[in-house]
């Protein structure tokens, strides 16, 4: 008995050891990468706003596709993996909608107007997707343990991204280019990329629509109360397979949106374009607290700037070799120490056991 | 004419037996208890008359109309509402909130507004913490939470599970004098209680329900002076 309790405890010891190390050799990275990077003056401060305009319209987009991830999660505590290939159906469909207004002439004279077109056809196909896949996928399984809708939602992961290619092939689509959205605007003497300031605008403006739907709708108030608890719910007379439907279809709604605005800064689309982005927005989720919907927002900002100023800030200067290869990195490693030291993200409530 | 009618319900748990024939027969303006010791049955019986349980044999209708046609969702707009064992208000909900999903089958914002001050009149508490999260709130504030949202809908039959369950006596004589004058204001009442000496008291009738069945009914009056029932539920000798 004591044998076992010390190797146990030796083994707790070393995981405790190993932790701490991680800890402080993340915090040295960054305090001595920081420190380095300011004192040396490589970059001028053009360019740090640069990065951090960059990582504001990048975290948007995070930002909208993790409220997908946050507020399915929050209703049926399901990871739902399919969600960055909602996404690509966004990217896809605005594409298709974005060529044609294109074509017709419709898209360079009205080039606001034609955008915000795109952007709702997206939303409309990728909700409809969404709604099918609930139905189809995930509803049929919603009696069996966590693991088996998880596992449904990586085989329509597969299934959309496959069905694509065979659509579509797998090669990249190259996006129309809309002149009157090229060029910069100065904004209090900065010269910012016109596409940056549009990405943001809107995912904000989506973001404030869906806060406002969420807490003061009928329908939001409905789906807050089905994410506590669905038998009361339903003894209020709300529909919960209703209310579950319509919060996929919210989600996928703003993975939709955020495809055309990813299309719009990278200027392609593929099958496979939806993989990275959805790790990076759930990872958003996560950091925020998963569940917690103005953590998703703050999530996705916070993994957006992190990305676009850490390489440059954090590890340039600690000797490493072209840092924006990393940035990929610091996202994936930042999901570890969520994982690791706060699992309930930035916003998020301790997780409790009982639920 | 009988308001509620619930005829040889058979209610599973998987393979658990859980309710084995129960009848019920709930008059219009009535308070009819249930009452029964722990892991009876009871909560069961609710449930499926609210429709979160379907019975695999037997009936249950409103006013001559089957009940179990419904979902729990529809079940609301036929007149029952359920103030659930745990009171089960949504604690990330403001008090307001709360009360505005007991009233979701209520379609009329007039109706709604009309609800919300009956509600704060009858709970005047409710009123003072109206923005608060029902989380914060005291167990006897969140079970008149509970059943001010379930009167939200405008229930001719309101079902009650356990009200008194966790509260200090003081609140507990509260709670049953709500009780009472809900049911003064029109309400018929289907009271499940563990605490049979105060069910007893207000109630007009009772049945006694044993590991699924009901074993036992007569007048509240009667039941109070049975000496089974004293002797197993009212902890005399
Ligand atoms: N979810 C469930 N799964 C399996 N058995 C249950 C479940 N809920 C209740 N039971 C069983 O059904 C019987 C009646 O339970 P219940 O209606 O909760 O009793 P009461 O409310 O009178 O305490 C008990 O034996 C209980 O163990
Ligand atoms: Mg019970």
């Amino acid at each position: 008995m004591m044998r076992t309790s010390f190797s146990e405890r030796l083994t707790d010891w070393a995981v405790n050891g190993f932790l701490w190390g991680f800890r402080i050799l993340i915090v040295l990275i960054v305090v001595i990468g920081t420190f380095l990077t300011i004192s040396s003056g490589k970059y001028t401060n053009e360019q740090w706003i640069d990065f951090i305009v960059s990582g504001i319209s990048q975290g948007s987009i995070y930002a909208l596709i993790a409220l997908g991830y946050t507020m399915v999660y929050g209703i049926l505590r399901m990871i739902n993996f399919a969600h960055g290939e909602i996404f690509m159906t966004g990217a896809f469909s605005g594409y298709f909608f974005a060529t044609w207004l294109t074509s017709t002439g419709f898209m360079n004279t009205n080039p606001y107007i034609g955008l915000t077109f795109s952007i709702i056809f997206a939303m409309l196909i990728s909700a409809s997707i969404a709604m099918l896949v609930e139905k189809i996928a995930y509803r049929p399984l919603r009696g069996a343990s966590r693991l088996v809708p998880l596992i449904s939602a990586i085989g329509v992961s597969f299934f959309l991204q496959y069905a694509f290619r065979g659509f579509f092939g797998p090669g990249v689509y190259a996006y129309p280019s809309i002149d009157a959205l090229d060029g910069d605007w100065n904004i209090f003497g900065i010269e910012i990329l016109k596409v940056k300031i549009i990405v943001v605008v809107s995912a904000f403006l989506m973001m404030a629509i869906l806060y406002y739907v969420v807490m003061f709708t009928k329908m939001g108030k409905a789906m807050r109360a089905v994410s506590e608890n669905k038998d009361v719910a339903s003894l209020m007379g709300i529909d919960v397979n209703r209310v579950i439907v319509t919060t996929f279809a919210l989600g996928a709604a703003m993975a939709g949106a955020a495809g055309v605005l990813y299309a719009l800064i990278f200027r392609q689309v593929s099958f496979y374009m939806g993989i990275v982005p959805g790790v990076k927005a759930f990872t958003a989720a996560v950091l925020g607290g998963i569940g917690n919907i103005p953590g998703a927002m703050v999530g996705g900002l916070v993994l957006g700037i992190l990305e676009s100023v850490g390489p440059a800030l954090f590890l340039e200067s600690i000797g490493i070799d072209r840092p924006y290869q990393l940035k990929d990195a610091i996202a994936y490693i930042m999901l570890v120490m969520i994982l690791l030291f706060r699992p309930s993200g930035i916003l998020g409530e301790r997780v409790s056991k009982k639920a | 004419m009988s308001t509620l009618t619930i005829d040889n319900i058979h209610t599973y748990y998987g393979n658990i037996h859980a309710l084995r024939g129960i009848s019920l027969k709930i008059e219009k303006g009535e308070i009819v208890t249930l009452i029964g010791g722990n892991g009876a049955g009871k909560t069961t019986t609710l449930r499926t008359i609210s429709g979160l349980l379907k019975p695999r044999e037997g009936n249950i209708s409103l006013d001559g109309e089957d009940l179990l046609k419904y979902p729990a969702h529809e079940v609301v707009y036929k007149g029952v509402s359920m103030v659930p064992e745990g009171r089960g208000v949504f604690a990330r909900l403001t008090v307001l909130e709360n009360l505005e999903m007991g009233a979701f089958s209520r379609k009329s914002k007039e109706e709604l507004n009309h609800n919300l001050e009956k509600m704060f009149t009858l709970f005047p508490r409710l009123k003072e913490r109206r923005t608060q999260t029902a989380g914060t709130l005291s167990g006897g504030e969140q079970q008149m939470l509970a059943t001010g949202r379930a009167l939200m809908a405008n229930p001719t039959v309101l079902l009650m599970d356990e009200p008194s369950m966790g509260l200090a006596p003081v609140l507990v004589e509260l709670i049953f004098d709500i009780i009472k004058k809900i049911n003064e204001d029109g309400t018929t009442i289907l009271l499940v209680e563990q605490n049979a000496l105060m069910a007893l008291s207000i109630a007009n009738r009772g049945y006694v329900l044993q590991t699924g069945e009901i074993t036992l009914t007569d007048t509240a009056q009667n039941l109070k002076n049975n000496p089974m029932v004293q002797k197993a539920y009212l902890g005399m000798e």
